[in-house]
């Protein structure tokens, strides 16, 4: 069974209490558990460094934001999370990158399950040229998970607000929904086998505003029972769907580091920084 | 630039345009008059007689059967043996091998190999297969001798098939929590067999109509039983029948070879249709 | 909610692991069947080749002129087979060069989609016919066609019957490379070409035919390979007179066509006529490789050079 700490709301006070540096932030934020924690990461592809020692924690249970102009490592980052960088040639990490207190390149740790208990969605939605039941099945399948599957799956489809416009054409192929739909099923085939964290990059960048605005209000639901950090460029959709945010830039060397973090109302109407404030009101990025 | 260099250029242009089209022409007259001639000698002599009785001297009398037989039994030997070997090999030059030496090496002997003529593969079965491993002038030994010498194509169709793939489906799969294989076996191959199985009937298809590399082998050229036993008994196949009746002189043998001609041809035919149709029917779920 | 067990399973992941290492063993045994078979073709040649050196010396067999390997007395110069192959190949390629690469210029830069689509169909049939089919044409139709027309003196086997056929047999393989070629060319040439006011045949003249002339090349050779294996075609058209010829109008012996004529005839597997199979077999394999070589070389010089 999927056991959860007791969720304790942090208190703005606690997150609120910023210090200059985007470090000490998140030394403050980890007071309330976070799922994951990042200290010190860098990311190189070959000698060119992406991302320059970002340390951050993920609130559990909460929508965090990524958010900075393009180029600046936010999706490297996110995709470091689930070691999902360990497929591209020439790809290094420095740093921890802690999730549930264990390293996630640590021995201990199988990449397999990690990728189970963290969830992703793509940027595009990529379903399977399969059914729509066979798209959401194929977790469970991969885990040999088939005593009631039918169950399962529909279970997942209705978390992910899907169910109702699918459930007269589970055997249709998952390409004949539309985009939006689509990228419901991708969803709905991350969460049915029961990640803690899911991770999102840029997931309605591809798709229309009404679309938008539904997964929006699905991940709103979805955080009563996981942590979701998501990469977008949309400042609005930040402002709108976020609990934390966490604003990246880039540096004079090309590589991304956080330039502040906090609570999403604080960033976007008391930046702490000049950099943050200008991003924020669209003077660049 | 005075009008007359214009029409001059002009004139030279028109003049090349004619020219090019009467190559193109040309391709499509001589398909045309082979068909037409191969239709008109051969036509007559097709009919169940000709379908159900052996070779003889007397071309009336002859039929194809013996070596129609062999063809069936050395093809589907073929496609039994290229499938998993061939599909493997893409499978290990596409997802596993890295783009080092070594794996570039496998590469390049992999596109060598299909163009080394066939004569050549016919020369190493006979020295391998037939005398070395002792396997002798069977069905058996045809197969295998074949089967080396469409492999390279099965794999060279099959890794741009399964090229053809978008990463996204792969990280998709892996995202989940799949390990290298299960991603191959449940995300790639599925999304890839289209391509895959074209690639092989085609190639399939290709092996049907080899003559050279089974007369090195001992496909004998005067059969009138039918082979049972693959690993045993002598055996002939259409092509080799073909060559056997267009070398007399006698009309009428030209005639029954036509036939032949006509039947191969025929069963070619039916095999790219299978391919086309697996194409449109497998590829039908899948539009990236 | 009913869930999914999230254990720690570190037990399956190891023997997933092995699964995974057992699998990834076999399928790159697969691959290495490509190795082993390059390797096993090249031994068995050189093997069976050094055998037949032990009786018959290399200096005769790559410099005589005299080829008689079932009628005594026996000799061994390869002079003949290998000017014979080259002369049919080289027939082929005066007929399949020309047309091809016009073929695939037009197909290129002049055709519409839709008679392009009707074409490529054309071309691809063309090259998927048997060549035994096409060794039948040769003697049914080509030699009869030239008797009756330009050469009433032609025998039942000629060079120039072979040569023709295997033209039209390699003539989609030109034609299909070289439109690769001339698809390679980036537009911006022909655009600037045309934005000057060139005519199309100029354009293809004077800026894409010399841009696109290695892969050309490579076409070339590339056919003129598959013109000098050609076995069937020539068998049926061009006989099994060994000799030392430039006249196409004369029955000649191509190399594949000598290892045809022994195999089919019961040649006992310890003769001198076997061992000299492996031998023409031999040179016939180093020829093809090294052109196709040369073929590849030059499609990854002009691959480089735009992209």
């Amino acid at each position: 069974m999927n056991e959860r700490e007791p969720v304790t709301k942090p208190s703005v006070s606690q997150i609120g209490a910023t210090a200059p540096s985007g470090a000490t932030e998140a030394t403050s934020a980890s007071s309330t558990n976070p799922a994951l924690l990042l200290e010190n990461v860098s990311c190189w592809y070959g000698a060119f460094r992406a991302v320059r020692e970002v340390s951050l924690a993920i609130p559990r249970n909460k929508v965090t934001a990524l958010i900075g102009p393009s180029g600046c490592g936010k999706s490297t980052l996110l995709r470091s999370i689930n070691r999902m960088n360990d497929l591209v040639p020439g790809f290094r990490m420095e740093g921890e990158i802690a999730f549930e207190g264990t390293s996630v390149h640590s021995r201990a740790t199988d990449v397999i399950d990690l990728r189970r208990r963290v969830g992703m969605v793509f940027q595009k939605p990529n379903p399977f040229p399969k059914s729509i039941f066979e798209n959401v099945a194929f977790g469970l399948r991969l885990l040999g998970e088939t005593a009631g599957i039918d169950a399962l799956v529909e279970e997942s489809l209705r978390a992910a607000a899907l169910w109702d416009e699918v459930k007269d054409k589970l055997d249709q192929p998952g390409l004949s929904l539309s985009g939006g739909q689509q990228q419901r099923l991708c969803i709905a085939r991350a969460i049915a086998i029961r990640p803690e964290v899911i991770l999102m990059d840029e997931p309605c960048s591809a798709l229309d505003p009404k679309s938008t605005l539904q997964i929006e209000e699905l991940m709103r639901k979805l955080i009563r029972d996981y942590t979701i950090v998501i990469v977008t460029h949309n400042m609005q959709q930040a402002a709108r769907a976020s609990d934390y945010t966490v604003f990246l830039t880039m540096g004079d060397d090309r590589a991304g580091y956080v330039v502040e973090q906090g609570e999403t109302g604080k960033i976007f109407t008391a930046p702490q920084q000049q950099l943050t404030a200008d991003y924020v009101s669209g003077r660049f990025g | 630039m005075s009008t007359q260099t214009t029409t001059r250029r002009k004139v030279a242009n028109a003049l090349f345009g004619l020219l090019a089209f009467f190559a193109i022409f040309a391709s499509l007259v001589t398909l045309v008059a082979l068909l037409i001639d191969v239709v008109a000698r051969g036509g007559s002599s097709v009919d169940l007689q000709f379908f159900t009785s052996a070779p003889s001297r007397i071309p009336a009398k002859a039929g194809i059967l013996p070596a129609l037989v062999g063809t069936l039994w050395v093809t589907t030997l073929v496609a039994i043996m290229t499938f998993p070997i061939g599909v493997a090999a893409a499978i290990y030059l596409e997802e596993y091998a890295g783009r080092g030496r070594w794996s570039r090496l496998l590469r390049i002997n992999i596109s060598n190999l299909a163009g080394v003529p066939s004569i050549v593969y016919g020369i190493f079965g006979l020295a391998l297969f037939v005398r070395l491993l002792g396997l002798g002038r069977t069905v058996f030994a045809a197969a295998l001798t074949l089967s080396l010498l469409i492999l390279p194509v099965v794999i060279i169709s099959s890794m741009e098939a399964i090229r053809a793939v978008p990463p996204s489906q792969r990280e998709a799969a892996y995202a989940l929590g799949a390990t290298r294989w299960q991603m191959v076996r449940r995300a790639l191959l599925p999304a890839a067999a289209p391509g895959i199985l074209t690639g092989i009937v085609l190639a399939v298809g290709r092996a049907v109509g080899e003559t050279a590399p089974l007369i090195l082998i001992g496909a004998v050229t005067f059969v009138t039983f039918v082979p049972v036993n693959p690993f045993e008994d002598k055996y002939t196949v259409l092509p080799i029948q073909i060559f056997n009746w267009a070398g007399r002189p006698q009309a009428a043998f030209q005639e029954i070879s036509a036939a032949a001609i006509l039947v191969l041809l025929v069963l070619m035919f039916l095999l790219n249709l299978v391919a086309i149709i697996l194409r449109a029917r497998l590829s039908r779920t899948i539009q990236w | 909610m009913a869930g999914v067990s999230t254990a720690h399973r570190p037990d399956s992941a190891a023997t997933t692991r092995r699964g995974e290492a057992l699998i990834e063993f076999l399928l790159r045994a697969s691959a290495a069947i490509g190795i082993i078979t390059t390797v096993g073709i090249v031994t068995v040649l050189l093997v069976e080749a050094i055998f037949f050196f032990g009786e018959v010396s290399p200096v005769d067999f790559f410099t005589g002129t005299r080829w008689s390997a079932s009628i005594l007395p026996y000799a061994f110069g390869v002079i003949p087979l290998i000017t014979s192959t080259l002369m049919i190949a080289f027939i082929a390629l005066v007929l399949a060069v020309p047309l091809g690469v016009l073929a695939a210029v037009w197909m290129s830069e002049f055709a519409s989609q839709r008679v392009r689509s009707i074409i490529k169909p054309v071309l691809e049939i063309l090259a998927g016919i048997p060549t035994i089919v096409y060794g039948f044409f040769a003697i049914t139709v080509i030699t009869p066609l030239l008797k009756a027309t330009i050469l009433p003196d032609l025998g039942t086997f000629s060079a120039l019957s072979a040569g023709i056929v295997v033209g039209i047999l390699v003539l989609p393989l030109v034609a299909s490379l070289t439109e690769d070629a001339l698809r390679a060319v980036p537009r911006g040439l022909r655009e600037g070409s045309y934005a000057l006011g060139a005519t199309r045949w100029e354009t293809v003249r004077r800026v894409l035919l010399p841009a696109a002339l290695s892969g050309i090349a490579a076409a070339v050779i590339l056919a003129m390979s598959r013109a000098v294996g050609e076995t069937m075609a020539v068998v049926l058209a061009a006989g099994t007179n060994p000799q030392l010829t430039l006249n196409p109008t004369e029955s000649v012996q191509t190399m594949t066509a000598f290892i045809v004529q022994i195999s089919l005839g019961d040649t006992p597997a310890e003769s001198i006529q076997f061992k000299a199979l492996f031998a023409v077999g031999a040179t016939l394999f180093a020829i093809t490789f090294t052109l196709n070589l040369i073929s590849a070389w030059l499609v990854a010089r002009y691959r480089n050079v735009y992209e």
